[in-house]
């Protein structure tokens, strides 16, 4: 063992290249390190950071630089008493929370057997969920549309969450396959031991443990319906039917710009769902890749 | 009873699937089987029914139909529809593969598949690029690691659509800040978003600031999966850092960044949002990808262009599906399961 880490010097000197350690840093490596995170960070942060100050601004300030000239809240009053913020705040919640709740019920079970399970037909489904995932939708939206327009439901919250289940069921699928896949099989055995059928072991024992893994993939869910932009624009008319995707779109169009407004319902929408968000993300990553990476 | 089932779909996990052992044998099914397979399977098929009937009825229906609307000529004049309390037929006829060879021998097809293909390349390069700098700078400790990394994860946090008009804010020609910014410099204004060149800079600029906070995330944890003895033996050998970069951190991410990659073409490719809130495909159709197309056709211009519009979402469909077969492809030659 004589070249040990800390041998480091004598290797220096004899090769050409100084091999600098993992974690070891001289003063100007940590000053690069410290200005790219600090101007990356800056990128990430200024554009969100903007339209709050921005929101906190009398409309007349709202294009230019100044800051804090003065700080208001009349554009989010304005928002609540002159616009159809609220309406769409809840259309979007009514839509998004059904749509959540009807896609994790659905593809709860689902998710369990084809992480326990192998079965005739496991394949085929395990290929659907996935291809399903990268269906554009330009490849449904049309069909989905006629078919909506004559069965009367275009233009109604329900017509959007059955249009979003196309998006959402494969999805926590695929998602709560990973997270079962998680715990171990060692207690689907004793389960079985202790005489439960397998919808027992999946009720009693598995669905309990896996509530935080349910927990992110209804709260990822929720997010992408909370966002979806195509179907909620093609599918929706008249101002009280709108989604808030929808709503934004009505206050910056070809013509003109309502920024006050804009702003204020930006941050209404954004602070609430990064704050989530910021706390879910940690399991969010390990779900998607524990689901994705091992197949 | 119950436990005698249960049982035996716990053996059935470990046997060969059935179906693999009629792909091998290539007999017909000895008679019972059917029956055999049910009271082993039952649980299982059960268990997946509802996603089944679901995916069925609001995916496999809609999809034959956007099909054979493909073959059709169908727009908005001619497809079922009721004016009042009157129901107008469907009058659209059957036009076999007329729809293809349009799209495929004409300009417009080819030239927004090309800059599809432009902006998805170029979003999951830089994209892939910048996510793995930053995962590799932050797997290493520091002072105010934690805060640097929410700082960066925002973008990621803010639903799509508010973001993208947060960039149009930003973008704005005549007030926008970053215009402002560049004439405090002396720049003369840029059209952000009104020149065909500079619009594309713009949206390529956007979806990449939306895409590397996922990225990074994905990458940081591929990273500290990395066993540190890998990183320990190459120091014992002398490697450099950048040694060390290409041979145990690039191995070592393999797995991680060949499913982020592979899932941020498919989301790029389809990018519908960025594009359609930030320029609406314009100025022209200069920055038009194939999904926001295909939504015109069929939401934007009049006579609404049904069949137009399903055979590109076909032909969009069918890129993906040939991407991702090749991809696996490429990979599975390199050993990877999928």
């Amino acid at each position: 063992m004589t070249t040990a880490p800390t041998s480091t010097a004598r290797h220096s000197a004899s090769r050409p290249a100084k091999v600098r350690l993992r974690g070891e840093r001289s003063p100007l490596a940590s000053t690069a390190l410290h200005l790219t995170l600090i101007v990356a960070s800056v990128v990430a942060v200024f554009p969100v950071l903007w339209v709050l100050l921005t929101s906190l601004k009398p409309a007349k300030y709202a294009t230019t630089a100044d800051f804090f000239k003065e700080t208001t809240f009349e554009n989010y009053t304005n928002l609540i008493e002159n616009t159809k913020f609220l309406t769409w705040f809840g259309n979007s919640l009514i839509v998004a929370g059904l749509t959540t709740l009807a896609g994790v019920i659905i593809s709860a079970s689902t998710g369990y057997a084809v992480s326990r399970f192998r079965f005739p037909g496991k394949r085929g489904l395990m290929w659907t969920l996935l291809i399903t995932q990268m269906f554009p939708v330009a490849v449904l939206i049309v069909p989905i549309y006629n078919i909506m327009a004559s069965m009367g439901l275009l233009n109604k919250p329900s017509g959007l969450v059955i249009t979003y289940l196309t998006i959402s069921v494969p999805f926590c699928a695929w998602m709560m396959k990973g997270f079962f896949d998680t715990i171990p099989r060692e207690i689907d055995e004793s389960g079985q031991v202790d005489g439960l059928t397998p919808f027992g072991t999946f009720w009693r024992l598995i669905l309990p443990l896996a509530k935080p893994g349910i927990a992110v993939t209804a709260f990822y869910s929720f997010i992408t319906a909370w966002g979806e932009v195509a179907y909620a624009s093609a599918f929706l008319v008249g101002e009280d039917n709108l989604t808030l995707a929808g709503g934004l779109q009505l206050f910056v169009n070809q013509y003109g710009a309502q920024w006050g407004p804009m702003t204020a319902a930006s941050v209404l929408i954004a602070i609430p769902a990064a704050l989530v968000f910021l706390f879910a993300q940690k399991h969010l990553v390990t779900g998607m890749s524990a689901g994705a990476v091992k197949g | 009873m119950a436990v005698h089932t249960s049982q035996s779909v716990v053996k059935a996990a470990g046997a060969e699937s059935a179906r693999g052992r009629s792909r091998g044998t290539g007999n017909p099914p000895p008679p019972g089987r059917l029956r055999r397979a049910l009271s082993t399977h039952w649980y299982a098929w059960t268990m997946v029914a509802p996603v089944v009937i679901v995916i069925g009825v609001i995916i496999g229906y809609p999809l034959v139909r956007g099909v054979y609307l493909s073959l059709t000529d169908a727009n908005e004049r001619n497809v079922a529809r009721s004016i009042g309390v009157n129901e107008m037929p469907a009058t659209y006829k059957f036009v076999g593969l007329d729809n293809y060879t349009e799209a495929l021998t004409g300009d417009q097809f080819l030239g927004t598949l090309g800059w599809t293909l432009v902006w998805t390349v170029s979003c999951v390069a830089i994209t892939f690029a910048l996510g793995l700098a930053l995962a590799n700078i932050l797997n290493r400790k520091f002072a105010g690691r934690s805060a640097y990394r929410m700082a960066l994860i925002l973008p990621w946090a803010i639903p799509g659509f508010v973001s993208v008009f947060a960039w149009r804010f930003l973008y704005n020609e005549d007030r926008g800040l970053l215009n402002r910014i560049l004439s405090g410099g002396g720049i003369d204004a840029v059209p952000w978003l009104d020149d065909p060149t500079w619009a594309k800079f713009s949206v390529i600029a956007v979806n990449v600031w939306l895409g590397v906070p996922f990225m990074m995330v994905a990458l940081l944890g591929g990273l500290q999966s990395i066993p540190s003895e890998h990183y320990e033996a190459a120091e014992m050998d002398g490697a450099t850092a950048w040694q060390r970069f290409r041979h145990v951190t690039m191995p070592g991410l393999r797995p991680v960044s060949t499913t982020v990659v592979l899932l941020s073409t498919i989301w790029t490719f389809n990018m519908f949002p960025v594009i359609f809130l930030l320029t609406r495909g314009g100025p022209g159709e200069a920055t038009q990808i194939l999904v926001t197309q295909a939504y015109k056709f069929s939401f934007e211009i009049s006579p609404r262009d049904f069949a137009q519009s399903s055979t590109w979402g076909v032909l969009i469909l069918v890129l993906l599906m040939v991407f991702a077969a090749i991809y696996r492809r490429v990979l599975r030659t390199q050993g990877d399961d999928w």
